[in-house]
C-alpha cells in the first residue's frame, strides 16, 4: 500500500507534485482559508508549517513574545524551503500568524498573495454575508491570477473531493472510539497532517485503502487510559508518540492540525436550487455553502467570543470518545489558547476529567515531558482505580 | 557649548480640566448603580454611543482602567499575581491581567471593584472579546462583542461596513432585551454626533504637532486623549476638545513650545510605561521632545488616510454639512468612522509599517523610540518590521523592551542608559538645567 508522506517530507512531495502536474501551489497560513476555492482553480493548497529547527531566522521580523509556530513558519520561508510556492494566502485568525504572513509578503514575495478577512464574530448572523463577499473576492483575485474563470462545476467538484476527504477522516477517527482503538493517535495525526499538504484526491485514495485494511486488521494496540489532546497548533507528532509509548491511547483531539480541520463538511446546495439559473447564481449558492461550512466548523478560540461553543463541542467529543484524561498543549505565548486553557482546565476538573498542561516551543522537551506525563498517567490511574 | 535656542513655553490650560474629567468619570462609574444608571464594561473602543439610547449609563473601559491601576506598581503586581494564580499566562495583555486581578480580588484604587450589568465590547486584537467573556462568567452577566473588520487593501469595503452596521444594530436589540429598557434613537444620534466631533477635534489637535516647535509633548497628550477614551460620546468631550483646539492653535501661532529647548523631535510607539513617564523627561534633558506616535494617534482619534496615505484629521459633522436624522444614519456614520481610521486598520502589519514611517516623516521626527511592550501583543505586533523600515528610511531608532503596566518586566536603569546612549549617538548632549 502507498504510504502517506510525513510532514518532514512535505517539501519533497510538493515539488514532485508540481513537476508531475505542472500546476501551481499555494501556501496557506490558517485552516480558515477556504481551500475548496483554491483547489477548484487547479492549484494545490498546502499549509505552511515550521521546521522545528531551533535557529531563529525570524528574530529581526517578529518580536520574541509571539508564538514559536508563527516565527518558525516565517523562518522556514526565509530559509528558502518554500521557494516552490507560487502564491500565499491567509484568513484572519490571530495576530501572531498574520505577522508571519505579512512578513512573507514583504520579504518573500510571491506572484500572488491574498488576505481574506475571516470574521471572528461568528455568533453574529451578519458574519455569513460578510464571509460570502470575502469568498467571492478571493475567487475573483484567483481568476485574475490564473487567467481563467473558476466555474461552478469546478467548485462543485472541488467541494466533493474535500467533503470525501472529511468523511474519510471522520471514519478514521471513528476507529478510535473502540477500546482499544483500531489505530493509534500518532498514526492518525500523521495522516491528518498529510491531508493538509497533499493533493486531496491522492490522500483520499490512500486513505480509502487504509480504511479497508483497518476494517479487516485493526492495529494491535493495548488498552490504556484514553486521552484527549487539545490546544494550539501542533504538528509535532513527538508528544503524542511519547504519550502513547507510556501506555496511554490518544483517542481524540481538538487542534487546528487535527479534528478541527476536517470535522464538518460543506453542505452543497441542492441541485434544484440551481435549476434554470445562470452560472453566477450557481456559484453564489456554492460560495454560500462554503461560507456556512467555515462559520459552523468547530471554532478556534478566536472565533468563539460570546457563548462558549468550543467548550460544548469539546465536551461532546470527550463524551463520545470516552476520554479519561486531557492534555492541554499550548505553544508558548499563544494568546488565543492562553485565553481558553485556564477555563477549560476548570471545566475538565469540574467534570472529573484529570488534565495536564504542557507548554511547547519550537522543539518538544521530550525528557522533561516524559517525567511529567508519566507521573500524570500514574496519578490518574490511581484516581481511576 | 553652543547656545541652544529657547522657545516660549507655558503650561497647558486644558490639562487641569482633563484631570478633573478623568477623576469625575471614575466617581460616576463607581456610583453608577446607586444613581440608578446601567453600568457597562468593555474595551476602550467599544461603541460607546450605543448604550446612550437606553438612558442613564456609565461605561468602564478596560484599557484605561488597566492603565490607571498600572500607575500604582504595588497594586499592579497584586492584581497581576491574582490573575496568574488562576493559571492565566504572564505574557497575556497586561491591562487585561490587571483588570481581571482587580475583579478577582474585588479591589480597586477606589475601594471594592464594581459589578457591571452588561459587557459590551469591541473586538480587534485577540484579547478584546475573550476578556469580557471571562468577566461575564465571573459576574454571571451577559456579554456582546462587536468586531471591527480589517480590510486587506486601500479603500473602504462596503461589505465590511454592512457587517459592522449589522452588529451595531444587533447589539441595540440585545441591550434592549437584556435591560428591558426602551431605546431612544434621539439620544443615540446625539451621542454619535458627539463622538464624531470629539474624535475629529482631537485629531486636529494632534495635527498641530507637525509644527516646530511642537505645541504638545506626548506626556501631555496621554493626559489629553483620556477624555475621548472615557467619555467621547458626551457633549462635555466636544466642549473640552474645542477649547483645547483653540489653545493649541494659539500655541502654534505664537510658537509656544511644549519643550522650550526643542532641538530634536522623536517618534514613540507603542504604549508608554505608565508608572515611568519620567522616561520622556530624560529625553527632554537633551532637548528631545516626543511629538508623534502611532499609538497616540490611534486612541480616540479620528484620522483618515488621504489618497497618498497621509493621515489627516477627519471632518466634524458640521464641516461635512451632515446632520444625522435616523438610527440608520447614526450607525452608518459611526461604522464608517471606525473602518476608515488608519490607526485601527494598522492592526495590519504592512499598513502599520508604512504608516509609522510616514508619521515620523510628516511630523518631522529626527529619531524613533520603539517600546517592545510585552504587555500588549496588539501594538507590539509588527514593531520589528517597523524598526527595519525606520532604519531603511534613515530614521535613527532605539528599541526598548518592557511592559506598560507590569513593573516586574521593567528596569529603569537599563532603559535610561540605552536612551542616553541613543541620544548621544544622535550628537545630542545633555543641556544645562
Ligand atoms: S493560534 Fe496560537 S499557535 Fe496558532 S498561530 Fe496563533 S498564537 Fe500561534
Ligand atoms: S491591543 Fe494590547 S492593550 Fe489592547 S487588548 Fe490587545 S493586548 Fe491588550
Amino acid at each position: 500500500m502507498q504510504k502517506f508522506p510525513l510532514a518532514t517530507e512535505r517539501h519533497r512531495y510538493a515539488q514532485e507534485w508540481k513537476a508531475r502536474t505542472g500546476c501551481k501551489i499555494m501556501g496557506y497560513f490558517c485552516t480558515y482559508v477556504p481551500e475548496e476555492i483554491v483547489y477548484a482553480a487547479g492549484i494545490l493548497p498546502v499549509r505552511v508549517l515550521g521546521s522545528h529547527e531551533p535557529q531563529d531566522l525570524a528574530e529581526p521580523h517578529i518580536f520574541s513574545m509571539f508564538c514559536p509556530f508563527c516565527r518558525d513558519c516565517l523562518a522556514e520561508g526565509l530559509r528558502g524551503n518554500y521557494d516552490y510556492l507560487d502564491g500565499i494566502s491567509h484568513a484572519q485568525s490571530c495576530l501572531h500568524i498574520r505577522q508571519s504572513f505579512e512578513s512573507w509578503q514583504m520579504h518573500i514575495p510571491r506572484a500572488y498573495s491574498h488576505y481574506l478577512f475571516m470574521p471572528a464574530n461568528l455568533q453574529s448572523p451578519s458574519a455569513q454575508t460578510c464571509l460570502e463577499e470575502e469568498l467571492l473576492e478571493f475567487k475573483n483575485t484567483l481568476e485574475k491570477w490564473i487567467g481563467t474563470p473558476i466555474t461552478a462545476k469546478a467548485l462543485n467538484e472541488s467541494v466533493e473531493v474535500y467533503n470525501l476527504n472529511r468523511r474519510l477522516l471522520r471514519q478514521l477517527y471513528e476507529l478510535r472510539k473502540g477500546d482499544p482503538p483500531a489505530i493509534s493517535g500518532a498514526e492518525t495525526m500523521r495522516i491528518t497532517l498529510a491531508s493538509q499538504f497533499m493533493d486531496k484526491k491522492e490522500h483520499n485514495q490512500i486513505l480509502q485503502q487504509l480504511l479497508q485494511e483497518l476494517a479487516h486488521s485493526p492495529r494491535k494496540i493495548a488498552p490504556g487510559p484514553r486521552v484527549m489532546v487539545l490546544g494550539s497548533e501542533n504538528d509535532d507528532t513527538e508528544l503524542v508518540e511519547l504519550t502513547e509509548s507510556l501506555g496511554a491511547n490518544v483517542v481524540i483531539d481538538d487542534h487546528c492540525t487535527g479534528s478541527r480541520y476536517f470535522w464538518n463538511e460543506v453542505i452543497p446546495p441542492s441541485p434544484s436550487m440551481g435549476e434554470g439559473k445562470g452560472e453566477g447564481e450557481h456559484t453564489d449558492k456554492i460560495l454560500q455553502a462554503i461560507a456556512s461550512r467555515y462559520i459552523n466548523r468547530p471554532p478556534c478560540p478566536q472565533k468563539d467570543l460570546r457563548d462558549r461553543r468550543r467548550f460544548t463541542h469539546i465536551l461532546k467529543l470527550a463524551e463520545e470518545y470516552k476520554i479519561q484524561a486531557a492534555m492541554l498543549i499550548q505553544q508558548k505565548f499563544c494568546d488565543p489558547h492562553e485565553l481558553d486553557i485556564p477555563p477549560l482546565q476548570e471545566l475538565f476538573t469540574r467534570k472529573g476529567i484529570p488534565n495536564i498542561f504542557l507548554e511547547v516551543d519550537v522543539t518538544t522537551p521530550v525528557g522533561q515531558f516524559r517525567t511529567r506525563i508519566e507521573a500524570f498517567l500514574e496519578t490518574m490511574q490511581l484516581e481511576l482505580a | 557649548m553652543a547656545e541652544v535656542k529657547r522657545y516660549k513655553t507655558k503650561p497647558l490650560e486644558c490639562w487641569q480640566k482633563a484631570k478633573e474629567i478623568r477623576i469625575q468619570h471614575y466617581k460616576d462609574v463607581w456610583s453608577a448603580k446607586e444613581n440608578g444608571k446601567i453600568l457597562l464594561t468593555g474595551g476602550e473602543y467599544s461603541f460607546l454611543p450605543l448604550p446612550a439610547g437606553l438612558g442613564g449609563f456609565e461605561f468602564l473601559g478596560g484599557e484605561p482602567y488597566g492603565a490607571t491601576i498600572g500607575t500604582d506598581p504595588i497594586l499592579s503586581v497584586e492584581c497581576a499575581e491574582a490573575t496568574e494564580t488562576r493559571n492565566f499566562a504572564r505574557d497575556m495583555c497586561s491591562y487585561m491581567r490587571l483588570y481581571w486581578g482587580s475583579m478577582f480580588l474585588d479591589k480597586s484604587p477606589w475601594g471594592k471593584f464594581i459589578k457591571p450589568d452588561l459587557c459590551l465590547t469591541w473586538h480587534l486584537c485577540e484579547s478584546h472579546g475573550k476578556w469580557y467573556q471571562r468577566v461575564s462568567e465571573h459576574f454571571g452577566i451577559p456579554t456582546f462583542a462587536i468586531e471591527i473588520p480589517l480590510r486587506p487593501d486601500e479603500g473602504r469595503r462596503e461589505s465590511h461596513v454592512k457587517y459592522l452596521v449589522a452588529q451595531l444594530e444587533e447589539s441595540i436589540e440585545w441591550m434592549k432585551k437584556q435591560t428591558g429598557r426602551d431605546y431612544d434613537d434621539e439620544k443615540l444620534i446625539e451621542a454619535v454626533t458627539n463622538e464624531i466631533n470629539a474624535t475629529a477635534l482631537w485629531a486636529k489637535c494632534c495635527e498641530f504637532n507637525k509644527a516646530i516647535p511642537a505645541p504638545l509633548d506626548l506626556k501631555s497628550m496621554f493626559s489629553l486623549y483620556i477624555v475621548n477614551s472615557l467619555i467621547r460620546y458626551k457633549k462635555e468631550a466636544v466642549d473640552f476638545y474645542r477649547a483645547l483646539y483653540d489653545e493649541v492653535q494659539d500655541r502654534v501661532n505664537n510658537q509656544i513650545a511644549a519643550l522650550a529647548t526643542e532641538r530634536c523631535r522623536l517618534y514613540h510607539d507603542a504604549e508608554p510605561i505608565w508608572h515611568f513617564l519620567q522616561l520622556f523627561r530624560y529625553a527632554e534633558k537633551y532637548g528631545a521632545v516626543c511629538s508623534a506616535s502611532f499609538y497616540v494617534f490611534l486612541v480616540g482619534t479620528a484620522f483618515e488616510a488621504d489618497k497618498n496615505g497621509s493621515w489627516v484629521a477627519a471632518k466634524t459633522l458640521d464641516e461635512r454639512g451632515l446632520k444625522l436624522k435616523t438610527r440608520a444614519d447614526a450607525l452608518q456614520v459611526l461604522a464608517e468612522s471606525y473602518i476608515d481610521r488608519p490607526g485601527l486598520q494598522g492592526w495590519q502589519i504592512t499598513r502599520k509599517v508604512a504608516d509609522s514611517v510616514r508619521i515620523a516623516q510628516e511630523w518631522r521626527c529626527d529619531g524613533a523610540l520603539l517600546h517592545f511592550n510585552r504587555g500588549c501583543e496588539g501594538l507590539s505586533a509588527g514593531l520589528s518590521e517597523v524598526r527595519l523600515a525606520m532604519k531603511k528610511a534613515g530614521i535613527p531608532t532605539m528599541s526598548y523592551e518592557s511592559n506598560m503596566v507590569d513593573p516586574r518586566e521593567f528596569s529603569a536603569s537599563q532603559i535610561i542608559d540605552a536612551l542616553e546612549a541613543f541620544l548621544e549617538s544622535m550628537n545630542l548632549t545633555k543641556l544645562e538645567a
